[in-house]
């Protein structure tokens, strides 16, 4: 009997049809089948997780429960630090690199009783929307193994899709949890900028970043959210103050519910037929439960992409600066200092970071800082305006996730502005600090999953849970089909 | 044609803040080496700053006693650079919105003037590297060590505008700020170990009226008399280059302390650009009016108006000068002797003179340290006015007092240094001598008046320095009839 959901998984638990170490076999067992071709972990930690299993199974036995994560084996994207475990944003540069502490997040998850399966697979520094950029390789859509699982969270995608691990940490900067979860298929949450802690995320873009999860139902994404949210002394931009649960008004249904529907969002065009079919049909269903819709226009959100093309390599260049082989990671030697920290560099980051840090660093150089840099701030507080103005008529708004469903691995390598076009209905959320998450509404003519975005305004996240719920009950996905081992993996590698 | 030196001086402050600036880390860079650092300080990838609100409450200290705005929303920003010892290769500081701004330091002594203020900004400071190899150069090093204890230890940087004119004053400017660093109580202040460091700007114009100079920036400076040389002989190497019709190139120079001279470094071209942008690990700071009257609220006394109290209570400006100028302790011993009666130009006279001899004879390091107190000083010096006690007397007593051996009544008894002012006693001393020395006491009655000299000095040597000389005197002319 395999189990795909947290909640039923965590039901088991507790009335003794399964046990942890039960749930752990499972994982591995499908792991060993399907991980020769997806590669969605970076390491997998077998025997961590059996132990941890052993020892939550004791816990259980013993009457000490930890809650409904206790127990349960979770996959986390490899940007977040993780105790005696090596962590290596998917770099060259950190190759090799185990942290001395774990992440605010992975430690309460841990405190959640959760069991770190092991560290997913990412772009390198989550920049890229495919997991292509790896320094070790890519990772496949479990849907069909031709097509990139999206990214930059694609390996937690992919593993919670393939059912690998029960659920998945991601980080979204610019929608890499929202728009993995819609390529592979499962619900993806990038919570309220400061809703959970960023302490042990290794930065992308600061000021954009967010660690979100990523499960086959919304209700396990709430789980997963709500065990690694609140407050965090260690990060001053978490906030401080208690937020709803996220689910806690899951249920609620959407009757009276004013939808706004977004569909140009971030200037959006040439959104595939089958994904804006998908996204009316699910429209029509929300109406048919009580939903009162109302199209929206968020005109400064079209300067959405290249506002966040400026805001998140002018801060990863900083944030980057730390990785010159002084105090860990690789070091390529030089005759001088500074040569090795350059030719440490070069050789530590692959080509799209090397471009983003050049970017970043050429937007904050003097002279060009206010035009570029102070302009796209410009942007994002207009972007925060276009919300507000959107949410004093509308509970939520909605839109598709992505433009388009997975696509055919190399198909966008050779053009960073097509791959960075993936992004534009997710971007927005991020330059607002505002929750949103991806629900699966459907599959594409050729059988990829297509995903549904619902956003609300910033702490806002149980209202959003709980629209995000109703989509799914009413879309009646079946997210677990690469799951099934009959199914087994369709595309060009077996 | 007169030259006029135009001079800025900007002053890293390190806070004695328990922790650093943006994480747990003790802020004591005197450990082992890496013993004081975390994830934070070390720039660890994942790691987040947290500012140290008693760092925040320290600066607006500062600069509340600088006279200095307090800005309402400051900014922390990232300044990029890469070196070795700076782990994230930026360095949280701030750029547009420091702290403070716009403030005056009155300079007085010698080399009067308001020294204007530019602003106020919190920083953290870097780690520390030493090379290895080579002549203690980095270019020749073998390899460099790396101590990041001192990492992320809390740094104040005051930058004034350029209104000193002279090195002297430049010094007196440095002096009068450590001072009130030293009044606040944010800083150890000390020179010698780095906590206060000095760098300065120098050009050189012709004249007041004269458009500004191209200007140097020098370093490396580590005590006020190496400032004032430094400045010293930048204005005299413009100067002369300048009076020769060469130009001045716009650089960094490093003061070389045993040659007396500045030495160049690389040419600046143009300023460094350190694409600065406001971290954003960092939420804007809300210093609103409470925080800040909190804070003007807890300011000490300021050297400059305790130098104005002083000379109210009658001590000249020099001696008002050395009391606030020095070790604390002794400001406070004065204080105190005045509160517990004793004469405040005596008081002061004794606290800066015979206490600090006194001290630094017994090997003594502060009055702290000692069982000197106020009213025992003023106790002591009771008994001078009263003539109890000689001055050379006095001086022992004090020692006595130092070493612990008591109050100085007890010292002097103990030590049998009583002061003999007894006119019954001193009268039969008087007469014995006038008995030993017939032929000198004929002369004194005809009139030789330089032999009561003679004749004190007797008496002094019989009673082993403790009569009163005064007394002494006056009997033996008494007796001489005269
Ligand atoms: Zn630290």
């Amino acid at each position: 009997m395999a189990f795909t959901t947290i909640v039923g998984a965590a039901r088991a638990l507790r009335d003794g049809s399964v046990t942890s170490v039960g749930l752990a076999e499972q994982v591995l067992q499908r792991t060993s089948m399907v991980e020769a071709q997806l590669h969605a972990y970076l390491t997998l930690d077998s025997d961590g997780l059996m132990e941890a299993a052993a020892r939550a199974d004791e816990e259980l036995a013993a009457g000490s429960d930890r809650g409904p994560l206790h127990g349960i084996p979770i996959a986390v994207k490899d940007n977040m630090t993780t105790r005696h475990m090596e962590t290596t944003a998917g770099s060259r540069i950190l190759s090799g690199y185990v942290p001395p502490y774990d992440a605010t997040a992975i430690r309460r998850l841990r405190d959640a009783g959760a069991l770190i399966a092991g560290k997913t697979n990412l772009d390198e520094f989550a920049m890229g929307s495919s997991t292509e950029n790896s320094a070790f390789g890519p990772t496949r859509n479990p849907w069909n193994t031709d097509r990139v699982p999206g990214g930059s969270s694609g390996g937690s995608a992919a593993a919670v899709a393939a059912g690998m691990a029960l659920g998945g940490l991601g980080s979204d900067t610019g929608g890499s949890i929202r728009q993995p979860a819609s390529l592979c298929g499962v619900v993806g949450a990038k919570p309220t900028y400061g809703a959970v802690s960023r302490y042990g995320l290794i930065a992308f873009a600061s000021s954009l970043d967010q660690i979100g999860p990523i499960a086959h139902r919304v209700e396990d994404a709430a789980l997963l959210l709500d065990a690694i949210s609140g407050h965090d002394p260690l990060d001053s931009t978490s906030y401080p103050g208690g937020i709803e649960p996220s689910g806690a008004r899951l249920g609620g249904g959407l009757d009276g519910v004013r939808v706004g529907v977004a569909r140009r969002l971030g200037g959006a065009d040439a959104v595939e037929p089958d994904v804006e079919a998908a996204f009316d049909r699910a429209l029509a269903a929300m109406e048919g439960a009580g939903a009162v819709t109302l199209e929206v226009d968020l005109p400064s959100t079209e300067q959405g992409l290249s506002a966040y093309y400026l805001i998140a390599p002018a801060e990863c260049s900083a944030n980057l600066a730390r990785f010159d082989g002084v105090r860990y990671g690789l070091r390529v030697d030089g005759a001088t200092t500074e040569q090795m920290m350059s030719r440490s560099r070069a050789d530590g980051f692959g080509p799209e970071v090397t471009r983003r840090v050049l970017l970043g660093t050429f937007a904050l150089s003097a002279g060009y800082h206010e035009a570029f840099y102070g302009q796209a701030q410009k942007v994002r507080t207009l972007i925060r305006e276009d919300f507000a103005r959107a949410y004093r008529q509308c509970d939520v708004l909605v839109s598709p996730t992505s433009a388009t469903t997975a696509f055919p691995l190399g198909d966008r390598t050779e053009d960073p502005l097509s791959m960075y076009v993936s992004d534009v209905f997710t971007i927005p959320s991020n330059l607002a600090g505002h929750p949103a998450i991806s629900v699966p509404v459907g599959l594409d003519r050729h059988d990829l999953p297509i995903g549904f975005q619902v956003m609300a305004p910033a702490l806002e996240e149980a209202v959003m849970f709980q629209v995000a719920a109703a989509v799914e009950s009413l879309a009646g996905f079946d997210t677990t089909v690469p799951f099934d081992p009959s199914y087994g993996l369709r595309g060009g590698v077996r | 044609m007169t030259w006029e030196a135009v001079i800025g001086l900007e002053t890293h402050v390190e806070l004695s803040t328990a922790s650093k600036m943006f994480c747990g880390c003790p802020a004591r860079f005197d450990a082992e080496p890496n013993t004081n650092i975390c994830p934070v300080c070390l720039g660890l990838p994942g790691a987040l700053p947290v500012p140290n609100r008693e760092a925040i409450n320290r600066i607006m200290q500062i600069g509340l006693a600088l006279n200095c705005s307090v800005t309402r929303r400051p900014v922390f920003h990232r300044k990029n650079y890469f070196y070795a010892d700076l782990p994230k290769n930026y360095q949280i500081s701030q750029f547009d919105l420091p702290v403070c701004v716009d403030g005056y330091l009155e300079v007085g002594g010698d080399h009067p003037g308001r020294i204007r203020i530019e602003r106020v900004h919190q920083e953290e400071d870097t780690g520390k590297s030493t090379h290895r190899g080579g002549d203690g150069r980095i270019s020749a090093a073998e390899y460099s060590l790396l101590d990041f204890n001192r990492s992320g230890v809390p740094l104040v940087e005051i930058v004034t505008r350029p209104d000193i004119r002279s090195a002297a004053q430049a010094r007196a400017y440095a002096q009068e700020l450590r001072l009130l660093v030293e009044a606040l109580g944010v800083s150890d202040a000390r020179l010698e170990e780095g906590s206060i460091r000095f760098d300065a700007n120098v050009s050189v114009r012709a004249g007041p009226r004269a458009p500004l100079g191209t200007k140097v920036e020098i370093k490396n400076m580590n005590s006020f008399r190496s400032l004032e040389r430094a400045v010293s002989y930048e204005i005299e190497r413009q100067t002369a280059r300048l009076s020769s019709g060469q130009r001045i190139v716009m650089e960094t120079r490093h003061w070389d302390e045993e040659a007396g001279v500045t030495r160049g470094g690389r040419i600046k071209e143009g300023s460094s650009d350190y694409r600065y942008f406001p971290d954003p690990d960092l939420v804007p700071m809300e210093l609103d009016r409470d925080w800040e009257d909190g804070m003007a609220a807890l300011l000490p006394e300021l050297p400059s108006v305790r130098r104005v109290r002083y000379e109210e209570m009658g001590i000249d400006a020099a001696q008002a000068a050395n009391l606030v100028g020095a070790e604390a302790g002794l400001a406070q011993l004065f204080e105190d002797a005045v509160e517990a009666g004793a004469g405040a130009p005596q008081a002061a006279n004794w606290a800066t003179g015979e206490v600090v001899a006194s001290l630094r004879k017994a090997g003594i390091p502060s009055v702290g340290g000692s069982s000197l107190t106020g009213s025992s000083l003023a106790e002591l010096l009771g008994m001078i006015r009263q003539g109890t006690l000689s001055g050379s007397a006095a001086r022992e007593v004090l020692a006595g007092v130092i070493a612990g051996e008591g109050s100085p009544a007890e010292v002097a008894a103990g030590r049998d240094l009583l002061q003999i002012s007894d006119t019954g006693l001193l009268e039969s001393v008087v007469d014995e001598l006038i008995a030993a020395n017939p032929d000198e006491f004929a002369r004194l009655k005809d009139g030789e008046r330089k032999l009561v000299g003679f004749f004190v000095g007797q008496v002094m040597r019989n009673t082993r320095g403790k009569a009163d000389p005064k007394l002494a005197g006056t009997l033996i002319t008494e007796r001489a009839g005269l």
